[in-house]
């Protein structure tokens, strides 16, 4: 008896054949390249490259505009998850097609376009300045940029999640005499948790690495206004490739800690919905 | 996702939020979808008419945005066939076998989703720069990859890559595998069960994975910028010829170039939309078969089992 089940469908040597050669030469190729190169230089070198003032600031840059953008989509985008499911209004099918906008603008042109309405002469700049706020070149404008490519990761994970919530239980719940509002924060919300903070993980990871649409509403001024895949650019230009590199694994690794954090994510979820 | 309808809505009979709530609400959402992506798009095509028709056109008809127009179609022509051959049988191979490793093949699929584009640009940069071995091997070679077109192709091919096998995949695992089997038992050989029965039930879904690849492979931005060099006329992609533009404070050109990157995705959210419509209608007609059939047998059976009585 083998232990190998017979498979009946053709085709199992050649897909995965093809399918590692070309993972290999597209995606694991470059990147072991870079984690090789950053064992050839000096290990001071890396660390001095990564350590700097200059590259701390924008990893605390980066990492406060991602976290604020992603928390501030978690609330508006299950907001329009909610609003997209549950209330038929006209031209809602529009609307839920808009929501995938950020995914299918060029980064650079949302960059310019937002740019342009939040500058100080832009249409909500101007209003934006009245108040005392300056949005463009500075922080604000960073994280807005950041809201508007993480947002469709948080109304994709919310809606499938809101339209699988049983109306049953919900009438159970007027039933037994609970006002609406404890309806949704004490049932329907913590049903939502799961699929919320996946997309929470998803915004977060998508606005590390963000760049073209950050640099055009970002300044770029180093220390105050300056994301590390930008730093990364400044490097290459210098010919300071080890910097480039150290920096690079930085991002690599923090990619990899989130890709992590999705799956185990998705696992304790599905385990969850296994229990229930 | 449009696969799930309207099954979670409530009956009229469910208690739900007071009309002034929801009201609130909507307004609430809506006003922050305009905020952030509607004024946007409104913003390019505002900027980019703002000194009229003539300036608009002539942005686009000179040799450096011909040239950027080219070489993004270019690009654009020889990465998504490569995605779609990949994409299929990366597609194949994880919805039809299960086998050791599968999981770790799946998040390898996905990474590029997850690098950030600019380092994706570095690897390449690492992998291919003169002062790397393989780098300086090339360049003796005459093969010129950095600043220049294969660089450009390669980055764009990284991420782009997921696309259309994250598509196909649980498209597939939803579909099973029981007409495969049927036309392998029937004696169909493999490449024509793939033909004829694998290619059109999927078709729908290729299509959107591809769309999807185009869009992401016309406007690809950071990756590229990292690579090209951004010699004018030679290695520019529009993206980046609107980097440029806009950084000579040309403004009014820079958003007349972008706003036909803004048409290709307004297209492609269009056709997205109708392919998600499509595959969700193919779906429901393939379930309520199935149910038709089994509720047949059913009956067959309970004929049976009266007769045996």
């Amino acid at each position: 008896m083998s232990l190998r089940p017979r498979r009946l469908l053709p085709g199992f040597g050649l897909t995965l054949g093809y399918t590692l050669f070309c993972l290999s030469v597209v995606v694991i190729l470059p990147m072991a390249v870079l984690l090789w190169k950053a064992g050839v230089y000096p290990t001071d070198q890396l660390w001095a490259a990564v350590s700097n003032a200059r590259a701390l600031a924008s990893y605390r840059l980066t990492l406060g505009c991602a976290f604020a953008a992603a928390v501030l989509n978690t609330i508006f985008g299950t907001l329009v998850a909610w609003c997209l499911v549950r209330y038929p209004f006209p031209g809602r099918r529009f609307i839920d097609a808009l929501v995938d906008l950020p995914f299918a603008l060029p980064t650079a042109i949302s960059g310019i376009a937002l740019t342009a309405v939040y500058a100080p002469t832009g249409w909500v700049g101007q209003y934006l300045e009245m108040v005392g706020i300056r949005a463009a070149f500075t922080p604000i404008g960073i994280t807005i940029a950041l809201m508007f490519v993480g947002l469709p990761f948080v109304v994709r994970s919310v809606q499938p999640a809101v339209a699988d919530l049983d109306p049953a239980v919900e009438e159970a719940a007027a039933i037994l005499g609970a006002s609406r509002w404890q309806t949704l924060s004490r049932v329907l919300a913590p049903q939502l948790v799961p699929a919320a903070l996946t997309g929470f993980t998803m915004a977060f990871a998508r606005g590390l690495g963000e760049y073209g649409s950050v640099i055009f509403i970002a300044g770029n001024m180093p220390m105050k206004t300056e994301i590390t895949s930008l730093l990364i650019i400044t490097r290459l230009e210098q010919f300071d490739y080890a910097g480039a590199t150290a920096i690079g694994c930085v991002m690599l690794l923090g990619s990899f800690v989130l890709i992590f954090g999705v799956n185990g994510l998705q696992a304790w979820w599905l385990k969850r919905q296994g229990a229930a | 996702m449009a696969g799930h309808g309207s099954q979670g809505l409530p009956g009229p009979s469910t208690p739900t939020e007071s009309p002034l709530a929801r009201v609130v609400l909507l307004a609430i959402s809506l006003g922050f979808l305009l905020l952030f992506l509607g004024l946007p798009l409104v913003a390019v095509f505002q900027e980019a008419f703002r000194q009229g028709w003539h300036v608009y056109v002539e942005s686009f008809v000179n040799p450096a945005a011909l040239a950027a127009i080219k070489l993004t179609l270019l690009t654009t022509a020889i990465v998504v066939p490569i995605n779609v051959v990949f994409g299929v049988a990366a597609a194949w191979l994880l919805a039809r076998f299960s086998f050791r490793g599968k999981n770790a093949l799946l998040t390898l699929i996905d990474l590029p989703f997850s690098v950030s584009p600019v380092v994706a640009g570095l690897m390449l940069v690492l992998l291919f720069g003169s002062q790397s071995i393989f780098g300086s091997l090339l360049r003796d070679a005459g093969v010129q990859i950095l600043f220049a077109v294969p660089g450009i192709v390669l980055a764009t091919l990284f991420v782009t890559f997921p696309f259309v096998a994250r598509e196909l995949i649980p498209l597939m695992q939803q579909q099973g595998t029981e007409e495969e089997e049927a036309a392998i038992l029937l004696g169909a050989s493999g490449w024509q069960m793939f033909w004829r029965v694998t290619l059109p039930n999927i078709r729908w879904g290729l299509l959107y994975g591809v769309v999807l690849s185009v869009a992401r492979a016309m406007g690809e931005f950071g990756a590229v910028s990292v690579v090209s060099g951004h010699i004018r006329g030679a290695t520019n992609t529009i993206p980046l010829h609107v980097e440029i533009l806009y950084n000579e404070y040309s403004f009014a050109s820079a958003f007349a170039v972008a706003s036909l990157l803004v048409f290709v995705a307004l297209i492609s959210l269009s056709v997205k939309t109708w392919l998600e419509w499509k595959i969700a209608r193919d779906q429901n007609e393939r379930v309520t078969l199935a149910e038709a059939e089994s509720v047949g047998h059913a009956q067959d059976s309970r004929v049976q089992a009266g007769g045996s009585h």
